[in-house]
This record gives C-alpha cells, structure tokens and sequence, in this order.
C-alpha cells in the first residue's frame, strides 16, 4: 500500500512522522540497533550495596578470560573523575567508596555479551558495608554523617511572599507522599563508540536528550578538547527525563579508545532501573488558610525531595517544587521551605513534569479539603482561585504568559461523562482487569479533579538557546539542528515549519549531531518553543534573502513580496511566481540562534523572575473502584489543555494521551520501591505499568490562544498532560471510597484498611 | 567461548545458517546480532513487553524467551518479513496515518501483535483488542492512537471484504 495525502504538510495539518515508514517496517536504526566492524561489547560492574567503602577491586580474573579486551576502573579514566550536570559530584566509577546500588565499579570490553558477563562475574571487589542514609529527614537532622564531601543537602530554598502572619478562618492541611516513578523508556541506555584512527578522537552514537551537553562532561571525563569528541543521535527509544544526564556515554568512549576498536554497550532493563536517575519521592506538607468564600489567603509548605546519591538535577526539581507550591491559583501570602537532600538512595534528576507533578498533588489535595471544608464544589472552588495573566505569584514573578485556565476549567466540566457501569459489565473492563477478580456488587464510582500550571522552558538565569540552519537550493530545503528526536516528533514539526514560512514542499532535514550550535535538551516542554522558534528564525533569514534575489530579478521592491500557499506574489502588484522558479539556480543557507527572554535566580526569600512562561491544564477523571479489594480501573479521563496554538493535531493528542498514561501510572501503579537503599523490583515483571487494559476513555479539549511570547504561538504540550490527572486519579479513589488517601501510587491496602 | 554450535532457522521462508554461536543465545538475539534481523526488539527480555514479537510456527511469541536452537525446524516472521517487496502493509500504514508511532520502539512488535489478532479475528471487539493488545508495552503514546489504527484497519478489510 502506499500513503496518498491531500493537503500541504504545513502548520496546523496533522503532518506524518518522515521516520514512520521505517520505524513500521523495523528498519529505523535505534542505538541499540548500531554494529560496526570489529565490534566489542561493553558492560559494567555495579555495587550491590547502597552504601560501602571498597576495598580492594581485583580485576586479573576478567583479564584472564579469553575474548576479554579491556577492563577499566576508576584508576583508568584518564580526564576528571565526575561528572554531572549542574554540580559535577557523580563518580565516574566509584573509587573508595560507593554512594548507591548499582553504582559503577568497573566495566569490560569483550567479544560477546556472554563473555562480558562472565568478565563481570571475574572480578573481586572487597567492600566494607556501611549504614545506608536512607530517611531523608536524618539528612536534614544531620543525625547521619556526610555521605558526601558536598554534605548531606544538596539545596534548600524558602520562599516568604507578602504578609507571614496572615491568616485565614478556614485552616486545612495535609502531608503529602510521592512515590519514586521511572521513566521506564522501551529502549534502554545504548551507545556505539567508534575511535579516531589516529587514536586521538572519538565518534559516538549514542540516545540522549541533549547532544551538546553529553560532549561538554564526556569530553572532560575523557581528558581530550570537545572538538574530538563527535556525537550523533542513535535512534532514541523514548525518554520522559531519563537521558538527560549521562549513563554509558564516558564508559563506552573510554572501551573504545583504551582498546582502539569500536565499542558498543546497552543496558538490560535491569540495568536500565540502576543506570538512570528516576524522578523524586517527596514528601510535601501544605496548610492553605483561606476565606469562608474558599479565597485562598496564606500557603505554608515544606518540602523534602530525596535526592538520592548524587545531586543529578536536584537543586532545580527542588525550585520547579517551591515555585509552584500555589498551583495555578492566586495566593498573596506564602512561606515555603524546600530540601533536596543527597540519601544512599538510587539518584534522582528530570522526569516529565520534573518537580511540579509532585507540588501538585500536593496543592490539589488541598483544594478538595478546601472544598470540603468550606462547602465549595471542587470546580467552583478552583476557579475561585485561579490566576490570571498579569497577577504576581508567590516568587514575585508576574505571570506574563496567556493564560486561558477558565476556559480549561469549564470545557473539562462540560465534557459529557462515561455510562455508568451496567449489571453485567464485561470482566476485562472491572478493576484488576485480566486478573479478572473484582466483583460487580463491590463496585463504586468516583470523580476528581486536578488542575496546574507548568513553567516551559529551563529556568534561573539558564540561557538554554537552540540552534538551526535553513538551507534552499533549487527549490527544496535542507534543515540541520541537534535537536534530539526522542519521539515526540520534532522531525515532523520542523518540516511544517519549514513548508509554511518558505512556501516549499520538498523538506529534509540533516543528521542530528554536534556539527551545529547547541539545541538544548529535548526536556521542559521546550523543544517547539526553542528549536522550533530556531527554525521559523533560519527559514525566515533565509525567505529574506529569497525576496531580496526575487526582488533584484524582477526590480520589486523585496518588502512588498510575500509566501502565499507555494508561491511568492507582490502585494501590491501582479507579479505571482512560484517559490519552485524563483529559487532556480539560487542557494542560500542561513543559521538562527533562538534564545528566549532572561530570567533571574531567586533571591534567598525564594523571590525573582524565575520562569520563562506557563502552560495550564484541567483533568477530570472517572474511576471504578473495587473497595474490597483495593484494585482501580480508571475509566475515563476528561482534560482542556492550553496549547497557545495547535501546530500538528495528531501529535498533540498522542503527547496528551502518552502523558495522561504516564500520570495514570503515577497515580494507581508506578512506584520503585526501595527498602534501606536496596531496589526491590528492577524490572517490567515487578514495576507495573500502564497496558492496552489499562488505558481510559481520554476526551481532549485544545484550548487555542496564540502566546505571543511563543514564536509561533505554540506552547510546548509535553509535560502538562502528565502533570494534573494523577491528582485528578487520586481524587476520584477518595471520592468513591471516602478515604482520606494522601498517597500516590495507591495502593490496595490504601483503599482495604 | 568453547560451547559454540552450529545450526540453521527458517526466517521470512529463507533458510539461514548460524555459525560459532553460544548455546545460551535467545531467539532475539540471533535474529538481531546474526542475521542482521534487527526489527525485532529487546526493552526487558523478560516476555513481559511484547517488542521482540515473532511468528513462530504461526504463533506470537516473544522472541527473548525463546532459545534459538529450540527453533531449529520451525518457520520464523519477523517484521522484515510482513511484505518482501518493501511496501506497507494495511496495519503498517495505519499505524503512520493514524499516529501510533512515537519513539517507534515498541512498534514492530505491535504491527506483529495487530495482525496476529487480525488474521485470526476479523472483527474483534474493544475488549478483545485491548486484550490481544495487553501483552504490548508502549510507554509514548497511551495507546490511543494505536486502538484508532486498529479502528481503522478493522475498516478497511471491511470495506474491501464487503
Ligand atoms: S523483549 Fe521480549 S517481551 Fe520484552
Ligand atoms: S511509541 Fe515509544 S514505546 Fe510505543
């Protein structure tokens, strides 16, 4: 069959994904699927305990294992022996002492996977096992020594807003608990190394986020200039966070030059769970004080993220927290505290809605308390509260972005709601689905609610530009960025970019490597905003350059001419031609940095323009809950999402629903569970997440009111879908089951006893 | 290694030769690192997320649960397998024009499992597709569009049947 299409694949048209045919045919090369000539396999020894001094590390077992090439440690690696990405405090092999399980050891080079292990399995490592840090609160206390050379908290930041002493007749409060998620991407941590022959320089392929920056701390672990470090995209199997800090890339480099053949490593999903930071547990107590007519007055909070054993990107999921203790609503008084603090539990850094998925289940519980507390509907009571454009937030910041949060509000309320189940209801579709145990007559309904406000973009000072060349020959256009394709579907989106500024059809778009300028990470929702608004600049430099040439030619002056569909006319004249002519035999290439507004670290009352923009949502969920048994099936899920403007309608609704999985998963079964620094369930047979059965009714709203501090007034859609609906689910399981439930994941016993 | 065997799969009807292979090799990985079969993936090797599904003998199967010496004697689908002449088939190109590719890495293994339950049931279900579907993790998408490119294809065959 072949694909026949009807419209311009411009801005606004459901464009397909230019990599689709060959991610359907098992053609597209994800970094796992990479080879080279003479290829070894890598793979690296892991502590098995949370907290150990080593030793003694005898490595001459693995060395004497035939088709053993390498074996490497600490002592091995020739440039700085940390890395990180905002405070380089994370060892590249652990050396006197591990600080995690699963923290790396050593790694080998060998002919096949099975030798690897064997290799793995051959060396000694004598540790002396010491008491884990595992509460978080005893690193605060400092009732445990210093795990760390950088003490035991990696950041505190308080907020105090207007009047302290404020206070409100209406009081609630509640202590929140976040569980420990995984980002649990399909394809794992893989990286192809390939020295230089001169012996001076590597090339790597590798899934990650951010190219550029990978280079920056593998260049430096490397000991060589970033110059001799090449990196270049490796098909991405998803990555909601996980590969923003960096996992094989300095171990798979450091095999490949030590033993001057290519290398390639790839983790197991076992390995997978200990060789990436997960998102934070936290722990989050709020007290709202409010007026009789539900206003709020005065938030306090306190929160305590766990780091985990290395600082990762703690300190700014600490201030995405803290900024965002009041939720979308206004809130003139405000004293916050909020720790990240460094445990020998596994590290935490970037997942998906990084920090504020955990502020706002804690903000929205206490909005149902606030209803209940004063009589107040949940809806009614939120859109007594909500912000607007223009009002100041609990930093000082005065929230610049559009923000249509009424509309969301009330296009989720008006979205007709699910049949009630009937008497004989098909089993798969009761709670516990193909466990196929719940019982009808144990059935109750619930409805919740979760409302938020995101920040887009990186934030306190960070200039995270991104970078594009627009090349038109004859015609056709050539785009090159390092935008990290990850799924989400850049490579679709800058085409349509493309098409609609310059009027062309034929776009491509050139190898994603470090050949170009820094795109910045494909995380915080930024990559539309950012490396779309590169490229609008690149095609727009160059459309410039294309009128001044069609201008020339036809003696017009360039300023009258403008793209209508495919072709350039004179607004003010006759002449029409299509772009296809007019850039015969003409060539321009141009390239745009895009960098978005400055903004400010905080002060140390938590006060200065932190954020570059927002984004908000509403969810609505609709739950079945089995109260006997504790099991929930969430049946419907309802949401109006500020999109600033819909650039491509079928990937927009594939980020909300991807996302509104993830947020179920958070919300009813997604937790690594960690008893003393020991992970207990590393793989998909014990950490559960969300199938074809667990999948709800999604009903989308694209609430569309063109930012114009966007470029193209698009807001970035990625995070917010996952951010609201797990407190919407948890709302519901209340709702149906009368439980104070303060917790998510929830759990059976959560709702039995 | 010194246990190394040697022994030959049928793959897409072609009868492949494995030399100086370990024993212990899976299914998926001798597709994947020998036959230059990489379609088929790994993202648990656990049989519990359905992207290295297989045709074994005409049954679905996860291929990392499966030592490939055991197949000797069987008939092997890939992926790579699903049209020689390098077109699309109805569920492939559902799975472009309806949205249920994202990072693309569970995708294979879905466009097995959807025909799987197509080719034995031609007009399945919610529940029934949910369920032939469940043994499938994709972590981007929240599996709409992909019970929409089912929808689609379940349509078309349909329309052309009728
Ligand atoms: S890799 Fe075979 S089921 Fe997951
Ligand atoms: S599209 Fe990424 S896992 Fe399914």
């Amino acid at each position: 069959m072949t694909i026949t299409k009807t419209q311009r694949d411009i801005l606004g048209s459901s464009a397909l994904r230019p990599d689709g045919i060959s991610k359907v045919q098992g053609d597209f090369a994800f970094s796992s699927d990479l080879h080279a000539e003479n290829m070894l396999w890598g793979a690296t020894l892991r502590s098995p305990h949370p907290y150990a001094r080593i030793v003694s590390i005898d490595v001459s077992g693995a060395w004497k294992i035939a088709g053993v090439e390498c074996v490497i440690t600490a002592e091995d690696v020739p440039g700085q022996l940390t890395y990180g990405l905002i405070s380089e405090d994370q060892p590249v092999f652990a050396r006197d002492v591990v600080r995690y399980m699963g923290e790396p050891v050593a790694a080998v080079a060998a002919d096949h996977p099975e030798t690897c292990r064997r290799a793995l399995a051959a060396i000694q490592v004598v540790y002396e096992v010491l008491t884990p840090l595992t509460n978080p609160e005893h690193a605060i206390d400092a009732s445990h020594e210093p795990i760390h050379p950088d003490g035991n908290i990696i950041r505190r930041q308080r907020i105090m807003h207007g009047d302290p002493t404020a206070t409100a007749p209406i009081v609630v409060e509640g202590t929140y608990d976040i569980g420990m998620q995984d980002q649990a991407f399909l394809g794992t941590e893989s990286a192809l190394a390939i020295p230089d022959h001169d012996g001076a320089g590597v090339e790597v392929f590798v899934a990650t986020q951010w190219l550029h920056e990978d280079r920056k701390q593998m260049a430096k672990c490397l000991g060589m200039p970033e110059e001799k470090v090449r990196l270049v995209l490796g098909g991405v199997g998803g990555a909601f966070g996980a590969r923003e800090d960096i996992s094989l890339q300095v171990h798979t480099a450091l095999l490949a030059m030590r033993t001057s053949r290519p290398v390639k490593m790839q983790y197991g999903r076992e390995e997978s769970f200990f060789g990436h930071v997960h998102r934070h547990p936290a722990q989050i107590w709020m007290r709202h004080h409010a007026n009789t007519d539900g206003r709020i007055v005065k938030i306090e909070a306190r929160f305590v993220f766990d780091g985990g054993a290395y600082s990762s990107t703690s300190s700014a999921v600490l201030i995405n927290g803290v900024t965002h203790t009041q939720g979308p609503y206004q809130c003139p008084n405000a004293v916050v505290d909020g720790y990240a603090v460094r445990t020998n539990n596994p590290p935490c850094g970037a997942m998906r809605g990084f920090g504020v998925v955990q502020a706002c289940f804690a903000h929205e519980g206490q909005m149902d308390k606030l209803a209940a507390a004063t009589g107040i509907d949940e809806v009614e009571i939120r859109l007594r509260n909500i912000i607007h454009t223009g009002d100041t937030m609990i930093t000082g910041q005065v929230l610049e972005s559009v923000a249509p949060l009424e509309r969301c509000i009330r296009e989720t309320a008006a979205m007709p709601l699910p049949a009630e189940m009937g008497s004989h209801p098909h089993e798969l579709d009761l709670p516990g689905g193909s466990g196929r145990t719940a019982d009808r007559r144990n059935i109750v309904r619930g409805i919740g609610w979760g409302v938020s406000m995101k920040n887009l973009m990186y934030s306190e000072g960070f200039d995270d530009y991104s970078t594009a060349r627009c090349t038109l020959t004859n015609g056709s256009v050539e785009l090159k960025f390092a935008t990290s394709e990850v799924g989400q579907g850049f490579v679709t989106l800058a085409p349509q970019i493309a098409r609609s500024v310059l009027g062309v059809d034929n776009v491509t778009y050139d190898t994603i490597d470090t050949q170009i300028g820094s795109a910045g990470s494909t995380s915080a929702s930024r990559q539309t905003w950012m490396s779309g608004g590169a490229v609008d600049g690149a095609c727009r430099m160059v459309r410039e350059r294309l009128f001044e040439h069609v201008g020339a030619v036809h003696n017009i002056d360039p300023l009258r001419l403008a793209i209508d569909d495919t072709d350039i006319i004179d607004t003010v004249g006759t002449l029409r031609i299509s772009v296809q002519e007019a850039s015969a035999n003409f060539s321009v290439s141009e390239t745009y940095e895009y960098h978005h507004r400055k903004t400010e670290d905080l002060d140390e009352n938590g006060q200065g323009n932190c954020h570059v923009a927002f984004a908000f949502v509403a969810h609505r969920a609709v739950v079945d809950v089995d109260v006997e048994l504790g099991l929930v099936k969430v049946v419907q899920i309802a949401t109006a999402q500020d999109v600033g403007r819909v650039l491509n309608p079928m990937s927009v609704t594939g980020q909300i629903e991807g996302g509104i999985a993830q947020g179920l998963g958070l919300a009813v079964m997604e937790e690594i569970i960690v008893t003393n620094g020991i992970v207990r369930n590393p793989s998909f047979t014990d950490y559960l997440l969300p199938t074809a059965l667990d999948a709800p009714q999604v009903v989308i709203s694209m609430i569309e009111v063109p930012d114009p501090q966007a470029p193209m007034g698009a807001k970035g859609v990625g995070e917010a879908p996952c951010i609201s609906v797990t407190p919407a689910i948890v709302a519901a399981i209340r709702n149906a089951t009368g439980k104070s439930i303060d917790r998510c994941p929830v759990r059976p016993q959560d709702i039995c006893f | 290694m010194s246990e190394l065997e040697h022994y030959s799969l049928t793959v897409n009807g072609v009868e492949r030769q494995v030399s100086d292979a370990w024993i212990g090799e899976s299914l998926l990985y001798v597709l994947r690192e020998r036959l230059g079969l990489p379609g088929s993936k790994g993202a648990c090797e656990q049989g519990e997320c359905g992207s290295c599904t297989v045709f074994v003998d005409n049954a679905a199967v996860c291929s990392c649960l499966v030592m490939a010496a055991t197949a000797v004697g069987t008939q092997i689908a890939t992926v790579e397998g699903l049209n020689d002449d390098g077109s699309l088939t109805d569920v492939q190109e559902a799975f472009i024009t309806e949205g249920a590719v994202q990072c693309g890495f569970c995708t294979p293994g879905l466009v097995m499992a959807v025909h799987h339950l197509l080719d034995h049931n031609d007009s399945p279900n919610e529940q029934e597709i949910k369920e032939a579907l469940s043994g499938n993790i994709c972590r981007c998408t929240g599996y709409g569009r992909i019970f929409a490119a089912v929808d689609t294809v379940i349509s078309v065959r349909k329309g052309v049947s009728s």
